[in-house]
């Protein structure tokens, strides 16, 4: 804030003086990638929706022990509309995969997906299965795969540190959800 | 299992035989009491189980492919007189697998048979229901026959 010492002169009246005073106590200058990142990274609300055994250690994550509310990610909601983080925990056979793809595109952008665990990755021990649908990121946009079988709650926690990252690195000019007209119009 | 229990229970398969001596019911080695029934007189020896043997509880359907030949197994309980279990198999051709249902002495063989139908393609006569129950309608053959090939695409088309 460079105005500070000049601008202010003797001269200047005295509730001018003032105003400046209180504007050099309140007012942050930052990049909008910055408010908006931060305000995301803090506040992830994954989608309540489990699939497996994966879910089980996805429960225990979110419960006293482990406190995924340590990292801002607490609050699993019931409703895809209210969340924007959504965990794929435990195998996602053929026959789910529509409602699982249906959910996420319910959820309001920007969202965010985590592969929870190997079958949720890859198809895990059900690969080559008739049933099971070989890693969702066939379906979805995933952001951080989670592996493990299932993987336990800390490595979960590490995986939505990871997606903390990842968002604090992204800018509104490059993350897809600004972009869809741009690209609809091509 | 008890011994009392086992020595009753192969005592109903010895009164099965003396009923049904024409109905080519033979038993089969095997850990549990089984008997090889003919898939035109299982409703038959298995009303009698039911109502003159007290096998009151029917556990579980379940099928096998032997490559040469399908075959269904029903496992039999008395939960009154704490028997069993009493095992029924069925052999079944693999080209036209068709046995009658059981929905009518045990309901809890309509899911069950459904399974059956739905991984095997075991066509149950006189179920009231038999649809897939664990895939999804329109999935090409029977996943548990030894012959299935193939992985099929889940039911929707989709892209993000």
């Amino acid at each position: 804030m460079g105005m500070t010492e000049e601008a202010a002169q003797p001269g200047w009246a005295a509730e001018e003086r003032e105003i400046q005073e209180a504007l050099r106590r309140n007012v942050l200058v930052t990049s909008v990638d910055t408010i908006y990142n931060w305000g995301r990274r803090s506040s992830l609300w994954p989608a309540m929706f489990g699939l497996a055994c994966c879910a089980i250690e996805m429960v225990c994550t979110v419960s006293a022990r482990y406190d995924l509310a340590r990292f801002g990610a607490e609050y699993m909601r019931p409703s895809p509309r209210q969340s924007d983080l959504m965990i794929v925990a435990g195998t996602v056979t053929k026959k789910m995969a529509p409602m699982v793809v249906r959910i996420f595109q319910q959820m309001a952008e920007p969202r965010y997906v985590i592969a929870m665990g190997a079958c949720a990755i890859a198809g895990g021990p059900y690969k080559g299965s008739y049933a099971v649908v070989e890693g969702i990121d066939k379906y979805l946009p995933v952001d951080v795969y989670v592996p493990g079988c299932p993987p336990r709650p800390e490595a979960l926690i590490f995986g939505v540190m990871k997606l903390q990252q990842k968002i604090d690195r992204q800018s509104i000019l490059t993350v897809p959800w600004y972009r869809k007209l741009e690209k609809a119009s091509k | 299992m008890t011994e009392d229990a086992t020595i009753a229970t192969q005592h109903i398969v010895d009164q099965l035989r003396m009923a049904f001596p024409q109905s080519g019911i033979e038993p089969v080695a095997a850990k549990d009491p089984t008997v090889r029934v003919k898939p035109e007189h299982l409703v038959e020896v298995a009303t009698y189980l039911r109502d003159q043997a007290g096998l009151d509880y029917l556990s579980h359907v379940t099928g096998i492919d032997y490559s040469d030949r399908i075959e269904v197994l029903y496992y039999l309980y008395s939960m009154r007189r704490h028997l069993g279990p009493l095992a029924l198999l069925v052999s079944l051709s693999r080209e036209d697998p068709q046995v009658p249902s059981l929905v009518s002495l045990w309901s809890g063989a309509d899911w069950q048979e459904r399974e059956v139908y739905d991984l095997l393609g075991v066509v149950f006569t006189g179920h009231p229901n038999l649809k897939r129950i664990l895939l999804w309608d329109g999935f090409p053959g029977y996943p548990l026959r030894k012959d299935f090939q193939g992985e099929p695409e889940p039911p929707f088309r989709h892209s993000y």
